[in-house]
C-alpha cells in the first residue's frame, strides 16, 4: 500500500509549486503611491513612484498586470549570469550549478507577465530553457549510473527537479532497500506472498550484489 | 529562496537569504506552508499544528472583517483586491492542509484508530470524523456484502476467523523515501546501513528513508 497514491503522479501539482515560489521576493519599481499592505503573509509597503521595493512575488504579478510597476528581474536572470550558469552545467556532467530552487517558475512567472521588464528576453528565455534541459538531461543520466544507498544527496537540485524525479527515485530506492533488507520488508510483505518468515532471515551482504541500473 | 544568488557576493546573498528566512519564519503563513508540504510529503498522518491552525483562522477571520470594512469605507478597489489575494492565499494553504490530512484519516482509519501514537497526533473533530468514518464504512460493509457472506467471513477487518490479527487494515507504507531539505545551515543525519553520517546544508536535496527524519521533520528537517 503505497503512502502516495499513484506513483506516476507527481507529489505536488506543477501549480502547487508554482504557489510556493509566488511567495520568493522580487523588487518592484511602482508607478504609483500605496500605504503599507498589512498582510496575513507580511507587511509589505508603504509604495512610492521609482522607489524600488521588495515584495512576494504574487503581488508583484497583481501590480504589474494592472500597469502599476514595472518588475525588475532578479540578479540570477542577467545574460552574463545564465551563460555561466549553462557552461558550468555542461562542463561539470556530476554536479549541478547553483541556482534558485524556484528557478523555473520564477523564470516562468515572470516570462508570461512582465516580457517587457526583461531586457533581451529571448536570450533569457532560451538560456533558461537550456540550463533546464541540460539540468533535467544530467538528473537522468545520473540516476542511470545510481546504484543506491540509503540516501540519495543532491546539491542545488531544484522544487520542479524533485518533484520530477521524485516517483523514479522513490521507487527505485525502495526497490534496493527491499532487496538489501529482506528481513526488515518480510513483515509487511507476509500477506502478498505468505511465505514463512524463517526463510528471510539471511541477510544480503552490503553492496554485494548491487548492479548499476540498465540503460534504458 | 535566494533570488540573489549568483550576482558573485555570495556572503552577501547568503546574508540576505539568512535575513530573508528569518523574516518569513515569523508569518505564520511560512509556518503553514511548511507544516502542508511536510503533512503532504509524509507517508503517516504527522502531528496536528494545533497552536498554528488557531493562529491561522483568527487571522483569516479578522483579514475577512478588515476586508468587508474596507469596501464599506469605499476604500481604494485595486488594495481591497491585494489583501483579497493575499486572504485567498492564506485560506487555501489552510485548506489544503486540512484536507490533506482527512485524505490519510480516510485512507487508513482502522490503522491510524488502532495505534495510541497516531491517535493522539489528531485533533478532536478528526478524531470524531474517523470515528463516524468508521462506524459508516463497517456498517455500510456489514449491510452489502458481508452479513450474506459465510460466518467466518464477516469480519471487515480479519480475512477470516482464523486470522490472529486485523490483516486487512490498509497501513501507510512507511519504508519509503521521502525527499527533504535542512532548514539550518547544517544537519547530520545518522543513516542504519553506513559508518558515516549523511551529512546535509542548506543547498542540499536529500532522499532519504523516510524512518530516519521521522523524528526531525519540522525541527531540522522539512520535506520538499
Amino acid at each position: 500500500m503505497a503512502g502516495q497514491s499513484d506513483p506516476h503522479i507527481s507529489l505536488f501539482s506543477p501549480e502547487e509549486i508554482e504557489f510556493m515560489a509566488e511567495d520568493e521576493l522580487v523588487e518592484i519599481v511602482p508607478n504609483m503611491r500605496m500605504d503599507p499592505l498589512n498582510f496575513i503573509s507580511g507587511n509589505f509597503g508603504p509604495f512610492y513612484p521609482q522607489i524600488p521595493i521588495k515584495v512576494p512575488l504574487w503581488l508583484a504579478v497583481a501590480l504589474k498586470k494592472r500597469g502599476k510597476c514595472t518588475i525588475r528581474p532578479p540578479q540570477w536572470m542577467s545574460i552574463e549570469n545564465l551563460t555561466q550558469v549553462l557552461e558550468g552545467e555542461r562542463e561539470d556532467q556530476g554536479a549541478f550549478q547553483a541556482v534558485p530552487f524556484h528557478y523555473i517558475e520564477i523564470s516562468r512567472l515572470l516570462f508570461d507577465h512582465a516580457r517587457d521588464d526583461i531586457p533581451d528576453i529571448y536570450m533569457v528565455r532560451s538560456l533558461v530553457e537550456d540550463i533546464r534541459d541540460v539540468r533535467l538531461h544530467k538528473v537522468e543520466t545520473n540516476l542511470e549510473k545510481f546504484s543506491a544507498t540509503s540516501a540519495v544527496k543532491i546539491a542545488h537540485l531544484s522544487a520542479m527537479e524533485v518533484n520530477v524525479v521524485r516517483p523514479f527515485v522513490v521507487r527505485a530506492l525502495q526497490a534496493f532497500f527491499k532487496h538489501d533488507n529482506p528481513v526488515l520488508m518480510g513483515d509487511l510483505d507476509t500477506v502478498s506472498d505468505g511465505q514463512p518468515q524463517v526463510t528471510r532471515q539471511r541477510q544480503v551482504p552490503n553492496n554485494a550484489q548491487r548492479q548499476p541500473l540498465k540503460r534504458r | 529562496m535566494a533570488e540573489d544568488f549568483g550576482d558573485g557576493s555570495a556572503a552577501s546573498a547568503a546574508a540576505d537569504m539568512e535575513e530573508y528566512e528569518m523574516l518569513m519564519s515569523t508569518t505564520d503563513v511560512e509556518l503553514l506552508k511548511t507544516a502542508w508540504r511536510n503533512e503532504k510529503a509524509a507517508p503517516e498522518i504527522l502531528q496536528f499544528q494545533a497552536q498554528l491552525v488557531k493562529r491561522a483562522r483568527e487571522q483569516i477571520q479578522l483579514m475577512e472583517e478588515t476586508i468587508e470594512d474596507f469596501e464599506e469605507s469605499g476604500l481604494d478597489p485595486l488594495t481591497v483586491s491585494l489583501y483579497q489575494m493575499d486572504l485567498d492565499r492564506a485560506q487555501f494553504l489552510l485548506r489544503s492542509y486540512l484536507r490533506v490530512r482527512l485524505r490519510k484519516l480516510e485512507k487508513y482509519m482502522l490503522y491510524i484508530w488502532k495505534n495510541d501514537s497516531l491517535w493522539n497526533r489528531l485533533s478532536e473533530p478528526e478524531k470524531m470524523f474517523v470515528q463516524r468514518c468508521i462506524d459508516d464504512m463497517e456498517k455500510h460493509l456489514e449491510e452489502t456484502v458481508l452479513s450474506k457472506l459465510p460466518d467466518n467471513y464477516q469480519s471487515a477487518r480479519r480475512q477470516s476467523v482464523i486470522s490472529e490479527e486485523d490483516d486487512m487494515v490498509p497501513e501507510p507504507r512507511l519504508d519509503t523515501f521521502v525527499a527533504c531539505k535542512t532548514s539550518n545551515s547544517f544537519v547530520s543525519l545518522r543513516l542504519a546501513d553506513s559508518e558515516r553520517p549523511l551529512e546535509m546544508e542548506r543547498q542540499d536535496v536529500s532522499f532519504v528513508l523516510y524512518k530516519v527524519i521521522e523524528d526531525k521533520i519540522g525541527a531540522d528537517i522539512d520535506l520538499v
